[in-house]
């Protein structure tokens, strides 16, 4: 069994933290192979960025595959550019906050969280990425969303007055995943 | 034993430090400008140096005066880095100094491109510098490999008094996986392998002691050069049985990919997806660069083997030129290439095999 995700969007999204997190997550709490592969130019924010998680129980071959289980799109562009990667009956996760677009096709899953509007509500907009975490983890349980959390707490360690907003992100993520199963 | 997570860069450089090197040198280029990061964190940590230097050309021979001195040194850098780096390392190796670098490689020639790429193969092999050294030069395929390799290295360095080539490319520097780390030098250990180059590294000695160090890239008698030159020679030859190769279920097969480093790993689950659809596919996968394991295409069937497909991220391609010495013309050999910093997927190495399948009848 090899889920192959991709998570794409803005440079500055927190696109390549969200890959990191799930990730790791797995690394911590399975004996399961992961890998994680960020693609991106040479600028810092701006532009597109992308990355791909590959979790599989056989040795991983190609750390970013022809064909993903699973897509999140933060925004337009990545919608253009990732969709056909999509497999039949794969998972799209798409931040409706600013990806507007009718979805032309019909063989896929569509999980809409507005992570955007959501991110401002809790007052930082830098969030989206936890929240789209918590969508993705709450909706696919690919990995338990007690771990992913362990996993976001040791990371922020440092800075631990971000933890109740990124633990009432992550929560709201994980409530707009369950509720689309 | 606990695994961590961790991006190929990083792995290598933490590699390094455990494995006792003590100063690293660099300059940084994309895409392994993680590698200097972590020095720069970590050597403070452990007693050693870190220098940012003003240049690529600058940082090597930093690594070549702290080698020198019989410290375990280590530089990095990524494909165009490495072409500003080539006369420091040729210098190293005509001074014999044991030193290990990393080639990150990208998209070439010139400044090519920062994403991944295999398009410095002859450059690592055949001529990372000028008159005619030779190096152990290894090729990663995960991010594991790489940590053994690099830990592994420096005592092949100091073993031969030669430099040592990891050559990693993009992704494997790049991406992140679970990693075994393998123990650290303790404290002790690092001072006894420093005191053990005392025979020549410029380690400090009173004013009489009798066998004073002398480092030197060239010397001005012929026969004093020719004479280093057999002397590195003989060294060379003496890696034989360096070279490390992984054969994966070339026995019946009638498909032989070769490969190396990332293009390898990814052949390698092609050849798994193929042989579910009955399609009988091996792999060789050159662990050591140079030597090369030429030895190891006498294994395949030629029999019932219709072609061998070199899968290698060069346009065009150099990696099937070792691979053609080493098939001897006993069956077609078909290639499949990416280049420019276009990572080879599944599916060009798949379409790739049935073309040759369909050329030949299955």
């Amino acid at each position: 069994m090899e889920t192959n995700l991709c998570v794409a969007g803005f440079g500055g999204q927190g696109v390549m933290t969200l890959g990191k997190f799930l990730a790791s997550a797995t690394c911590d709490s399975t004996d399961k192979n992961v890998t994680f592969f960020p693609s991106y130019g040479a600028e810092q924010r701006g532009g597109t960025a992308n990355c791909f998680v590959v979790i599989s129980d056989e040795m991983i071959g190609a750390p970013l595959g022809d064909v993903m289980d699973d897509l999140i799109v933060m925004n337009g562009p990545s919608l253009n550019k990732f969709l056909c990667t999509l497999k039949e009956g794969g998972n799209l996760f798409i931040n409706s906050s600013i990806v507007s677009d009718d979805i032309a096709r019909k063989d896929i899953k569509i999980i809409k969280a507005p992570v955007t509007e959501l991110a401002l509500e809790l007052g930082n907009a830098k969030v989206l990425n936890v929240i789209m975490l918590g969508v993705y983890v709450g909706y696919t349980e690919v990995v338990s969303p007690e771990v992913v959390w362990g996993t976001i707490e040791s990371k922020l360690g440092k800075k631990p007055k971000l933890l109740p907003l990124n633990k009432a992100a992550f929560e709201k993520g994980l409530e707009i995943g369950k509720s689309q199963k | 034993m606990a695994r961590v997570f961790m991006k190929g860069c990083e792995a290598i450089a933490e590699a390094a430090v455990r494995a006792g090197c003590r100063f690293f040198a660099g300059y940084p280029i994309t895409p392994q400008n993680e590698i200097p990061e972590y020095f720069a964190r970590r050597m403070s940590e452990v007693g050693g140096v870190f220098v940012q230097g003003e240049s690529e050309v600058a940082s090597v021979n930093m690594v070549y005066g702290a080698a020198s001195m019989g410290t375990r040194s280590m530089t990095s850098s990524s494909s165009p880095g490495i072409s500003l780096k080539s006369e420091g390392i040729s210098y190293c190796a005509s001074a014999r100094i044991p030193m290990v670098y990393a080639n990150i490689s990208r998209g070439g020639p010139g400044v090519g491109s920062i994403q991944p790429a295999q398009q410095d193969y002859f450059q690592a092999t055949k001529a990372s510098g000028n008159g005619g050294f030779e190096m152990l030069v290894f090729a990663p395929s995960t991010v594991q490999e790489a940590v053994d390799m690099t830990y592994k290295a420096f005592d092949y360095a100091d073993r031969d008094r030669n430099p040592v080539l990891i050559l990693a490319d993009g992704v494997i520097g790049t991406m992140m996986e679970p990693v075994v780390l393998p123990d650290a030098k303790s404290d002790e250990e690092v001072a006894a392998m420093k005191e053990a180059k005392k025979d020549w590294a410029c380690v400090g000695h009173k004013l009489d002691y009798p066998n004073r160090a002398w480092i030197e890239p060239g010397h001005w008698q012929t026969s004093d050069m020719q004479r280093a030159n057999e002397e590195a020679a003989a060294v060379y030859a003496s890696w034989e049985n360096e070279v490390q190769v992984e054969e994966y279920k070339i026995e019946d097969a009638e498909i032989v990919i070769a490969a190396y480093g990332i293009s390898a790993r990814i052949s390698k689950s092609v050849v798994d997806m193929l042989r579910k659809e009955g399609i009988k596919v091996g792999l060789i996968r050159p662990i050591t660069v140079h030597p090369f394991p030429y030895k190891t295409f006498d294994n395949i069937n030629y029999g019932i083997c219709k072609a061998v497909l070199d899968v290698e991220m060069s346009i065009p391609a150099q990696f099937v030129q070792d691979v053609s010495i080493g098939v001897k013309e006993r069956c077609p050999i078909e290639t499949c290439l990416s280049s420019g910093g276009n990572i080879i997927s599944r599916e060009a190495i798949i379409e790739a095999v049935k073309k040759i399948n369909e050329k030949q009848g299955v």
